[in-house]
């Protein structure tokens, strides 16, 4: 964390580009501070009187159209540019790319949960290869709690009962500070986590000896479809592109799916969660309104993992 | 329009004469009303400083070192509570509004006197209420987001309702000043001969009527929450915790016009005066207060980029938010060409309005990295914010407050202010002001979270710059305290009009007499016709 | 130019006899946009959960008692009329009058509180709290901020009665009825929204 000894770009592009758009508006910035501040300071000095005079003879100036018209028209432009640069890099970073690493990410009072896609889990510590995408996946169990790391320029909330995200692509190994920016009590500022970026093979290494250590730990999509047989969901629904009682899971997530009232809905995180635990809210369009709620039977964790197994039928 | 004639100081207290509690407490007299929401509010202008130095203290250690973190959480909630409930938002309407505001349409009072009592005892009974509260002390920042308001052992519920009455009383005050401004303007005194200070105060009036009920309900409906388990808020209830914010910001961003028109107002009425020059561009200042008003409504979602709220909304708001750069530009564009050629003379009231718009530019020229998308991303929630923030309300607003206590400290009290002393405690003020809060925009530059009791270590050395230069800002405010409490009693006494200000509050004795004119004026051109040329000005 | 033109003067509408009148009247106008917006934000509230959870409001909404819901509508409405019929009376100068719509108006009040009262207690008893689910919040807080409002117009038309048996009312001068009359009416308008919204639709 080291903003002026070490540009964002060194970190990540997006850092890099998010760095640019802040030097903009230092820049635009500036010549409106050199300008009203000069003027405010010389002003000041080169007109001052030393007594308080009423019958100083001072021009009667009460407007000028074409300097009013100037510092509304130029600044205006100015700031239009300034809207517009910041919202395509945020454009660029908002949505993550396809293919990256997914890691869930569990914040409650005061700690960080990840949960890597084969089902292993580390409080406080991520562990990533450089180079490549990972998207966090994020929700928070018990208050809003935030999730910043500022040497990549990137910050979400993450909310109790939804999930948001994030994503970086680090262009260099080491360990880079987590921080909750959301107060959340008393351990808000002792919340804290670390990203340590690998090497590829360093991380693959890890990975294993990682892996091996938690031999019993299973992936996070098998837990998935564990519970799924488990719960009776394949009585209604397939995995294998057939409809059933239910649409089939094959294709689901991010599927854009018409509902029975006409409107249109995409298959994310939000929607399969609320399709457990509320199916009757938004029904796919062509099926009945019977499948039974599992509020109650399966908890949030049991949701994520079984997120993630219809996430592999593609 | 009469010319400012009498000049000589007399004896006469005016408004101050009569003695004794009840005189007080009971009055329906507008002046009388506004000082007793001076000292309630400027108390707590002094204690929530005092809370604000201890939490700079503890905040010289990166770690826990003066007092726990839950105690640092409850000092730096209590610190934008009291100073930002029970302070700036009432500070300059209720108090320098309701002492100027009937006096510069040349009425006697405003439009409903005993309304005007209530609010202040609303006020007061809203005070009484968030004091108790310490009872479990708050715990949850001034912003109080659910979940963790709803469920926090603190006494939510209580301040909830004591935030509800000091809002009534916004709202209360700023029917009266729209009301009173339609109403009771004196005769010729028609709408674009009225002060600048009127049309800023108009404006802020119009966003307290219509933006606090927002609040009371969202105070309500957290209270609701934590008493009868109302939902809205929680997602356990098919709730939305974002609801919480976009009500809470709804009202919270409006609120800072109502922070910062009426401190624009005082400067807009100081600059003229000590340049001795007409307010340049004085139809596109009224307006621009006007559109700030207006559209302080529609960017309340640049608090939330990060929070979850869709793409859409924020690209949407982001957009929006930069619209009030142009009429507050405008503004400014305008202070500064009245000095143009002017014959400048540097009392406190004019530097301290000098002070303004210097440090209100910074605070301004900050907004932009946190209306812009990206920047916001990584600056938000850290102490780049709380430096924004502080520039522009305490480098904006309490430098404007003070301008105007200074500029009508004759008026009020009649005596004047020693001037030489004022300045010692300008500079102090100045310098202590920058170095602690410059210092807050490179911590949040360099990733440091605001809320954060304990910090990383390599922060530590701005978090002692800013510590020290805190302590030289509260000698300044200490100077300027003292020496107001020494003219009040001990000052040169004061002659109507010292500064020569065409303003109708001017045109009458210092203290005014408790009718405020013996003759209601008759108005027949602008207050602003200073200079070698007067003409009229309609 | 240093004269002020009649043009300016009445502009400026300082001192003309109807001007304590006019006051009165833009202050309770004023005060009634600040209710839009305390009642607006709990209306918002409402179509955001209509919005997210159809259903809910679907169910929910039938265990509202439709005949309170509409026995009140119509007493309202009814106050409404005895109010103005009673401004009306006092414009004319008829004393006697106004304290017979007031009192009635007051009547009329009281029953929609004890209606009220009753369905409340049916609902508790029943388990449903506004606690419960969002549907029943939105009543409970929609419905009971309102009856705060029906017991403050109470107050204020009580304070009119008052004032009316001492006399202090005539043709001349009736302002306080006829700014208490407004609030009144705006009182009747939010609970016609608010009674479709919550009983009937589905």
């Amino acid at each position: 964390m080291e903003f002026f000894r070490t540009p964002g770009e060194a970190y990540s592009h997006i850092a890099g580009e998010i760095d640019s758009v802040f030097i903009f508006i230092t820049l635009v910035g500036l010549f409106f501070f050199v300008i009203t501040q000069g003027c405010l300071i010389y002003f000041a000095i080169k007109y001052r009187r030393d007594k308080l005079d009423p019958n100083a003879e001072t021009p009667y100036i009460t407007d000028n159209k074409l300097l009013e018209t100037i510092w509304i028209v130029i600044p205006s432009i100015l700031i239009l540019a300034i809207f517009t640069y910041g919202f395509l890099v945020f454009r660029d970073f908002r949505n993550s790319p396809a293919g990256a690493e997914e890691i869930n990410v569990t914040a409650s009072q005061w700690l960080y949960k990840f949960k890597y896609p084969d089902g292993r889990t580390q409080v406080n510590e991520v562990h990533v290869p450089v180079n490549k995408p990972v998207k966090f996946i994020m929700t928070a169990t018990d208050v809003i709690h935030g999730f910043y790391l500022p040497d990549f320029r990137v910050k979400q909330d993450i909310l109790p009962g939804a999930y948001t995200t994030l994503w970086v692509q680090p262009k260099l190994t080491g360990s880079f500070i987590i921080l909750c920016t959301q107060y959340c009590g008393v351990g808000h500022s002792t919340m804290r986590a670390q990203m340590i970026v690998m090497k590829q093979e360093e991380y693959d290494a890890w990975a294993r000896h990682e892996g091996a250590e938690a031999a019993g730990a299973v992936s996070h999509a098998d837990k998935g479809h564990e519970i799924m047989e488990q719960s009776g969901c394949l009585s209604c629904h397939t995995v294998d592109g057939t409809p059933k009682i239910g649409p089939t899971f094959k294709g689901l997530y991010n599927r854009k799916t018409s509902l029975s009232d006409g409107s249109m809905v995409v298959a994310d995180e939000d929607y399969i969660k609320e399709s457990i635990f509320d199916p009757g809210a938004r029904i796919v369009k062509g099926f009945q309104p019977i499948m039974p709620t599992y509020k109650g039977t399966l908890k949030d964790e049991d949701i994520t993992a079984i997120i993630a197994y219809i996430k592999m039928l593609k | 329009m009469r010319d400012a004639t009498a000049h000589t100081a007399t004896d006469d207290r005016g408004y101050l004469t009569e003695k004794g509690f009840w005189s007080w407490a009971a009055t329906l007299d507008h002046k009388r009303i506004g000082v007793m929401y001076f000292y309630t509010t400027f108390l707590f202008f002094l204690v929530g400083g005092l809370l604000a130095l201890v939490v700079r203290l503890e905040l010289m250690t990166p770690g826990p070192s003066l007092i726990s973190d839950h105690a640092y959480d409850v000092l730096f909630t209590m610190h934008g509570n009291m100073m930002i409930f029970l302070f700036i938002i009432p500070a300059i309407p209720s108090a320098l509004g309701n002492f100027f505001i009937p006096m510069m349409v040349g009425a006697r009072d405003v439009a409903f006197p005993r309304l005007n009592l209530a609010g202040y005892w609303i006020f007061v009974a809203g005070v009484i209420v968030v004091m108790a509260s310490l009872v479990q002390p708050m715990d949850t920042g001034w912003t109080f987001y659910t979940p963790y308001s709803a469920k926090t052992g603190a006494a939510v519920t209580t301040i909830s309702f004591g935030i509800f009455l000091v809002g009534m009383s916004s709202i209360v005050t700023g029917l009266n000043f729209i009301v009173t401004i339609h109403r009771l303007r004196a005769p010729g005194l028609t709408w674009f001969r009225l002060p600048l200070f009127i049309w800023a105060m108009y404006a802020t009036s119009i966003i307290q009527v219509l933006a606090t009920p927002v609040v009371g309900v969202t105070f309500l409906l957290l209270a609701a929450e934590r008493l009868l388990g109302v939902g809205f808020f929680d997602p356990a209830k098919g709730g939305d915790p974002l609801l919480f914010q976009h009500f809470f910001w709804f009202y919270s961003h409006p609120v800072v016009y109502v922070m910062i028109l009426p401190a624009m107002g005082i400067i807009t009425e100081i600059i003229p005066v000590f340049s001795r020059k007409p307010i340049f561009g004085y139809k596109a200042i009224a307006f621009s207060s006007l559109a700030i008003a207006f559209i302080g409504f529609l960017v309340w979602g640049h608090h939330m980029f990060v929070s979850g709220m869709s793409n859409t909304a924020s690209v949407i708001f982001s957009f929006l938010t930069f619209f009030v750069a142009v009429p507050t530009g405008i503004k400014v564009f305008n202070w500064i060409a009245t000095l143009y050629k002017g014959a400048i003379f540097l009392a406190s009231p004019m530097i301290y309005a000098l002070t303004f718009i210097f440090l209100f530019i910074i605070g301004g020229l900050t907004g932009p990295f946190l209306g812009a998308l990206a920047t916001n991303v990584p600056l938000h929630d850290t102490y780049f914010l709380v430096a924004h923030f502080h520039y522009t309300i305490m480098g904006g607003t309490v430098m404007g407050y003070f301008a105007g206590l200074y500029y009508w400290f004759p008026k009020m009290t009649g005596r004047m202010v020693n001037e030489k002393v004022a300045k010692i405690a300008w500079a102090f003020i100045f310098v202590g002001f920058n170095i602690t809060f410059f210092t807050m925009f490179i911590l949040g530059l360099m990733g440091m979270p605001r809320r954060y009791a304990e910090y990383l270590p390599q922060q530590q050395g701005l978090n002692i710059l800013a510590t020290v230069g805190s302590w030289i800002l509260a000698v300044g405010v200490l100077i300027m305290v003292v020496n107001f409490i020494r003219d009040l009693f001990h000052g040169v006494q004061a002659p109507s009009n010292p500064w020569y200000s065409q303003t109708l509050e001017w045109q009458t004795t210092s203290p005014p007499a408790t009718e405020n004119f013996e003759e209601i004026p008759v108005v027949t051109k602008w207050p602003y016709s200073y200079g070698k040329r007067e003409k009229d000005e309609r | 130019m240093d004269e002020v033109t009649v043009q300016e003067i009445s502009e400026t509408k300082n001192h003309s006899p109807n001007q304590a009148v006019e006051t009165a009247k833009l202050g309770i106008w004023c005060f009634l946009a600040t209710e839009v917006l305390l009642f607006g934000a709990l209306f918002t509230a409402y179509t955001i959960f209509r919005v997210s959870d159809p259903r809910m409001f679907l169910t929910e909404h039938l265990k509202l008692n439709r005949i309170f819901g509409a026995v009140n509508t119509i007493v309202l409405i009814c106050s409404s009329l005895s109010v103005a019929l009673g401004i009306a009376a006092i414009r004319q100068g008829k004393q006697r009058m106004l304290r017979i719509c007031l009192i009635l108006t007051l009547v009329l009040a009281a029953t929609f509180l004890g209606v009220k009262y009753a369905e409340y207690s049916e609902h508790i008893a029943r388990g449903e709290l506004p606690g419960t689910n969002n549907f029943f919040s939105l009543y409970y807080m929609m419905t009971g901020l309102h009856a705060i409002h029906v017991c403050g117009g109470m107050a204020a038309l009580g304070t009119m009665l008052v004032m009316a048996y001492r006399g202090k009312f005539s043709a001349e001068y009736n302002t306080p009825v006829e700014i208490t009359g407004l609030y009144w009416h705006f009182v009747d308008l939010v609970w016609i929204y608010l009674f479709p919204l919550l009983y009937l639709i589905g």
